[in-house]
């Protein structure tokens, strides 16, 4: 047996401790571009010499080491260049930690700042994942098809907000920290969805966002072990994540959830998630705060995913979970879930009861279009459900999407 | 400390609501009791501006904000708060007070002075 190649180190090194030194470094300098800019130079530095001088016996405590010393050269640099303001800068004061929280972790501030709400939701998606993730700019660029410079335009005028606006370094205050969670797990649930079901381009899937995610979720686990919300998120996309390989066929179409290849679902994953959504019943039990929509929506998925085929789904539950959320978030989203949910139980026709209610505010929904249609269809209204499948099919912007709607309207007979 | 311009805009010709006015005040005066306010003010309408360019070798006179908005400055703010988190939450309070959207934006009196405008 071989051990891993430096390479597969490195890799590993960086999935675990980039964010760590960036948070540290922005802590200790007080400057995110400054943080960002000398993590990226040690492991640039690590990528040289590891391979030559072998990994060291701390790699995190080298990384930290090394971007430090980047760090003071570069301000050193600079200062001969701006004395006056530099001297200011190097010798910014180390601040002892504040009681901030239940969590001293510089990676919690990190999240929060790079989550501010001050900060538009493209800026705070794309500074998470440089910041946090590690991704570069290229990557983050490609990732949402943007163009590099777009990118690299958009995360250097979040972190010139950052320092200008004085955004803290911080984990918020007790009465904010609610809202502000919420924000956080808003922008690493985007990151999932962007990739798990990309709304452009010709990838149906992309499994580096959400990988990226999943590992997001992980870390705010680590950082916040008590949130239900937290656990919720990750149990979500870990729920989520597990069908991927089944849900797009070797044609590129989707398939959808009753018509998937169970023994393909990704067992450890699920079982990861099925124990986080049973560990929140059991605070739920004991008096704990109860379910917000990421908790709910995962018990949703885990149903799903307890069930030995589609045809032994417990849609009544589903339906009592979808009742629970629409009093949480009683989005007309929402409300389409749930009334797909009661077609199951009490049929079609009383599912697109509830489903032409929405017909105002989701006109231009491919998925309304798409749950019409196939209810329309199942009650024999073909010339109805084909309308419906032309709306959904102009409107759905995911590849594999458009091609299971187009097969789907193309079956109906007529 | 760090400065930041809390502004508040308007409709050029507006009704003034006498709830807004009080519940403004006393916002101000507890900006003032808290040893945060640098300097606040309500503005006359814009049509009383006269926008002045100097650039050339004459001045030239304009009668009007320099902006041609719908919106103008109505009403300002400078405070001193630690951060952006501290301003923000005053500014909620302060839109609430006067009844309309407020505009948090830092001031550069902590950067250099080379740096500052």
């Amino acid at each position: 047996m071989t051990g891993p190649t430096v390479e597969q180190v490195i890799t590993r090194v960086h999935h675990e401790e980039w964010a760590r030194v960036v948070a540290s470094l922005a802590r200790r300098f007080g400057d995110l571009g400054v943080a960002e800019d000398a993590t990226a130079e040690a492991f640039l530095a690590a990528a040289e010499r590891w391979p030559r001088e072998g990994v060291p016996p701390n790699p995190g405590g080298w990384l930290a080491t090394t971007a430090t010393r980047k760090a003071i050269d570069r301000l050193r640099r600079e200062s001969q260049h701006d004395a006056k303001h530099q001297a200011a800068r190097i010798v910014y004061d180390d601040t002892p930690h504040e009681p901030t929280g239940p969590v001293e972790d510089d990676r919690l501030r990190l999240v929060f700042t790079c989550c501010h709400p001050a900060l538009a939701l493209e800026a705070r998606v794309a500074l998470t994942l440089r910041l946090l993730g590690g991704l570069t700019v290229p990557e983050i660029a490609r990732a949402f098809l943007v163009q590099e410079t777009t990118m690299a335009r958009r995360i250097t005028r979040a972190k010139a907000k950052i320092k200008a606006a004085h955004i803290p370094y911080r984990v918020p205050w007790a009465n904010d920290i609610r809202e502000r969670l919420t924000g956080v797990l808003a922008v690493v649930y985007l990151v999932f969805n962007e990739g798990y079901l990309a709304s452009e381009g010709d990838d149906p899937v992309r499994v580096d966002l959400t990988d990226e995610a999943i590992r997001l979720g992980r870390l705010l686990r680590t950082l916040l072990p008590d949130d239900g919300e937290v656990a919720g998120l990750l149990a979500l996309m870990l729920l989520t994540d597990a069908r991927r390989s089944a849900r797009v066929s070797g044609t590129g179409e989707l398939v959808t959830l009753d018509q998937q290849d169970r023994s393909a679902w990704n067992r450890a994953l699920i079982a990861e998630g099925s124990a986080l959504i049973r560990e929140r019943i059991k605070a739920f039990a004991a008096g704990g705060d109860p379910p917000g929509r990421y908790q709910l929506q995962a018990a949703i998925n885990a149903v799903h995913t307890d069930a030995p085929s589609a045809r032994d789904t417990d849609w009544s539950t589903i339906v009592a979970l979808y009742g629970r959320m629409v009093l949480l978030d009683p989005s007309p989203i929402v409300w389409l879930n749930r009334s797909v949910a009661v077609a199951e139980v009490d049929g079609p026709g009383a599912g697109l009861a509830e489903v032409d209610r929405l017909a105002e505010v989701l006109d231009g929904y491919h998925a309304f279009h798409a749950a019409r249609a196939d209810l329309l269809r199942r009650l024999g209204r073909g010339g109805e459900s084909r309308a419906a499948y032309d709306r959904a099919i102009a409107l759905a912007g995911n590849p594999a999407e458009r091609a299971y709607l187009t097969r789907r309207r193309d079956q109906l007979a007529g | 400390m760090p400065r930041y311009l809390l502004s508040v805009y308007g409709p050029a010709e507006q009704e003034a609501e006498l709830r807004a006015f009080a519940d403004t005040d006393a916002f101000t005066e507890r900006l003032q009791g808290d040893g945060r306010l640098v300097f606040a003010d309500g503005l006359e309408p814009a049509t009383t501006a006269t926008t002045v360019d100097g650039q050339g070798g004459r001045p030239a006179y304009t009668d009007g904000p320099y902006l041609e908005t719908t919106e103008h400055l109505d009403a300002f703010w400078v405070i001193e708060a630690a951060d952006l988190d501290v301003a923000l939450a005053l500014a909620v309070e302060g839109s609430k007070a006067c009844r309309r959207a407020v505009e948090v934006r830092p001031c550069r009196t902590e950067r250099a002075p080379s740096e500052r405008c």
